[in-house]
């Protein structure tokens, strides 16, 4: 088949392009740990308090300056609401859904998923600056879903 | 062959394919409505008190299935029955089934109009589960995928009589392109087909009690990507096969046209994941192998980039221009048709970045479910197709009744406002997503907005106001051309097809699909069964269905 000289160019230098890409998204994934959610198994995380219920958001400390918090998204709002933790910890959040799909977000942070039924959701942050982090609903749950937020207070 | 271009379809198949190009714009018209209101919304101000609707999220399912769903498909049906049968020149090969396959699609329409109008079905286009509908919706919906695939038979059927009739001949290029959107959709229905017919329409009627939603949700995204191809491959087809012709130029390379399109074929199905990076219960692997797969699907478009505007080159330079960039003036702007295309590829470039940006794995967690998303598609579907396809509409409706376009110079602006308009809400949204604010939310209700995020709310509104004008315009020429229209004599709604710069020979896998076919089918294995064994090997249906709208 007979290509154009300029045209066979741009496809070479589009390829080029998105293999320049790929490696930006490989190593921000695989050096810098910047990850996406994956095959979580499907069952609540271990550690429930004995006071706790799985319908139950609730916070706790692994050691100093981490943090583990189980957060459960129902129609319409998280439980906890308000996370607060010092300046310089890392939480890993594990998500549940009680009802129908929602999402997870901390505004200005690389936390981001959804919150799927039957699955439990997993990330991982470091706080370092202190102030208040805005969280809301991202996946349309119905009627309430524009009022389904929280925030995580790091002081 | 007869002149191609003077050839008259048969009054019948003219009136079939006003049919659906009616019911689409009649549904795209209650779209733009309440995109309008939607838009209004965000900027504080709430029209949805004074209609019937329920709440901004049944206008939202509305807008989502009426303009994505039912104007993209209905508008398809229409103009690719008029591709087939204009460019094979000869009757579809099972007429009756023709009609048989429409009314089926209109009785599964008037399922859906009922459901949704009467909020029985306000879950989004995007159906998730456990959310749930009325059975109806469902049950309309698969009526009108049937109806595609029924199309899909008919056209392989009149593909294959032509093929006997014309020994030794190449596909021309509009039946080739209809050819090539439909056999990839009819590969990418499976999933909605499965997930529709087996999970969500017996759960729906109490059938079952529960339902596992990752696995729906999968099924919905192995069809809901593709499902953008289907959009978009007819309005290449347009760009590619007609526009050049427009614009007075030639096909710059018809060899690389088809395997832009038939790379389409694999390459657009095994990409779902990527609209799934975010979900627990799905491997990184898959995630990864999905992204990567994103990427190469990018590659066809960009040959499309270049040939296209290569097309058009020819033509601004027959046409006298001159120099590096003085050809793009001489091309013919007065030409509604023409100018609305143009202005569509412009936003769509700008589309495909946003679209890269999205696919980017991990950057995926930056603009995942935010406003940026719908920034990113209505550069694409709600310009890219639904611009082009208004373009179209320009000469087809004409060429379909036979009257001159009313209001050329109407035509031309609105073009130029929907391409205003559009550049200023995508970019309100955008800008708005990458602060952080969601997407699909009543934002003008919502408790936690940010004072930082209102000036970008304005920019929605505004932009939204200004494609509100332009969505009257278009329409007001269309109702305009079939009241006053004038009589077009003999020759003069032509139908615009591009010929190719050479006549130079054109392999034949480039005229084939069965290798395509396959090739798509053992990528969609590879890159697909393993996750989907997992998924149903560890399945955990524990969702009953809620109403909470
Ligand atoms: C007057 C023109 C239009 C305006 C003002 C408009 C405005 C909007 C707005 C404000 C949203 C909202 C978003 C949200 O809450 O997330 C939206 C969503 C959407 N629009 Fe448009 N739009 C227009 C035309 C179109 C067209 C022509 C198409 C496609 C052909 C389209 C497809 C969609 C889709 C698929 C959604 C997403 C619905 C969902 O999230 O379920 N829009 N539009
Ligand atoms: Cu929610």
């Amino acid at each position: 088949m007979h290509v154009h000289p300029y045209e066979r160019m741009w496809i070479r230098l589009s390829a080029v392009l998105l293999v320049v890409f790929g490696i930006a998204i490989a190593v921000s994934s695989l050096a810098l740990g910047v990850t996406i959610p994956g095959a979580t198994p499907r069952s609540v995380a271990t550690g429930l308090p004995a006071d706790a219920t799985p319908s139950q958001g609730w916070v706790r400390e692994l050691g100093p300056g981490r943090y583990e918090v189980n957060l459960v998204a129902r129609m319409w709002g998280f439980e906890p609401n308000v996370i607060r933790v010092p300046k310089g910890s890392t939480v890993t959040f594990y998500v549940h859904s009680q009802d129908v799909l929602h999402g997870f977000k901390i505004k200005d942070t690389t936390v981001s998923m959804m919150a799927i039924p039957g699955q439990v959701g997993r990330a991982s942050y470091t706080f370092e600056e202190p102030g208040e982090y805005l969280y809301v609903c991202h996946e349309y749950c119905g009627l309430g879903h524009h009022v389904m937020s929280g925030k995580v207070i790091v002081e | 062959m007869a002149n191609a271009a003077s050839y008259r379809v048969p009054a019948g198949d003219r009136r079939l394919i006003l049919a659906y190009i009616g019911i689409a714009l009649a549904h795209l018209a209650v779209g733009i409505l309440l995109g309008f209101m939607q838009g209004m919304e965000h900027a504080g101000i709430d029209l949805y008190k004074y209609t019937f609707l329920a709440h901004y999220y049944q206008g939202l399912s509305m807008h989502g299935v009426y303009n994505a769903l039912v104007f993209t498909t209905f508008f398809i049906a229409g103009f690719l029955h008029f591709a087939v049968t204009h460019s094979f020149q000869r009757p579809m090969k099972w007429p009756a089934l023709s009609w048989v396959t429409f009314w089926l699609m209109t009785a599964g329409l008037l399922m859906v109009d009922w459901a949704l109008l009467t909020n029985r079905a306000s879950v989004l286009y995007t159906s998730y589960a456990p959310l749930q509908a009325h059975w109806a919706y469902y049950l309309g919906l698969v009526l009108i995928v049937v109806g595609t695939l029924l199309i899909l038979a008919n056209m392989v059927a009149t593909y294959l009589a032509w093929r006997r009739e014309s020994p030794g001949q190449r596909t021309p290029l509009p039946a080739f392109g209809a050819l090539v959107t439909m056999i990839m959709w009819g590969m990418a229905s499976l999933g909605i087909a499965v997930q529709f017919i087996f999970l969500l329409l017996p759960w729906s009627l109490g059938w079952t009690d529960r339902i596992d939603p990752l696995i729906s949700r999968t099924l919905f995204w192995f069809t809901g990507h593709p499902l953008v191809y289907f959009w978009l491959l007819p309005a290449y087809t347009s760009w590619y096969f007609m526009l050049p012709k427009q614009a007075g130029g030639k096909l710059f390379s018809e060899p690389l046209a088809r395997l832009a399109f038939l790379l389409f074929i694999p390459l657009s199905l095994p990409v779902g994941f990527h609209h799934q990076f975010l979900d627990p219960g799905v491997s990184t692997g898959y995630k990864g192998i999905h992204a990567f797969l994103t990427f190469a699907v990018f590659m066809p478009s960009m040959i499309t980039a270049f040939t296209v505007l290569a097309s058009l080159e020819l033509g601004g330079r027959a046409r006298g221009g001159k120099g590096l960039l003085g050809w793009i003036r001489t091309l013919p702007w007065g030409d509604p048709s023409f100018t609305l295309q143009a202005l569509a590829m412009v936003l769509f470039a700008l589309g495909g970045v946003s679209g890269l940006v999205n696919a980017s794995y991990n950057l995926n967690l930056v603009v995942h479910n935010t406003m940026f998303v719908p920034g990113h598609f209505h550069l694409t579907v709600g310009t890219a197709v639904a611009l082009t396809f208004m373009a179209v509409a320009y000469w087809l409706v004409p060429y379909l009744t036979g009257k001159k376009l009313w209001g050329r110079k109407a035509a031309v602006v609105q073009g130029w406002l929907w391409f205003i308009g559009m550049a200023i809400m995508s970019r309100g949204m955008s800008w708005a997503g990458l602060m952080g604010v969601p997407r699909r939310t009543a934002l003008g209700q919502a408790p936690y907005v940010l004072p930082e995020w209102l000036t970008a709310f304005n920019w929605m509104a505004l932009g939204g106001a200004i494609l509100t004008v332009s969505g009257v315009l278009f329409f007001t020429v269309l109702i305009m051309t079939a009241l006053r229209g004038q009589p077009a004599a003999e020759g003069e709604v032509d139908v615009p097809l591009a010929e190719p710069l050479e006549d130079e020979a054109v392999p034949t896998y480039l005229d084939r699909f069965r290798p395509w076919v396959i090739g798509a089918a053992v990528l969609v294995l590879l890159a697909y069964g393993p996750a989907v064994v997992q998924l149903v090997s560890v399945a955990n249906p524990v969702s009953p269905g809620f109403r909470p709208y």
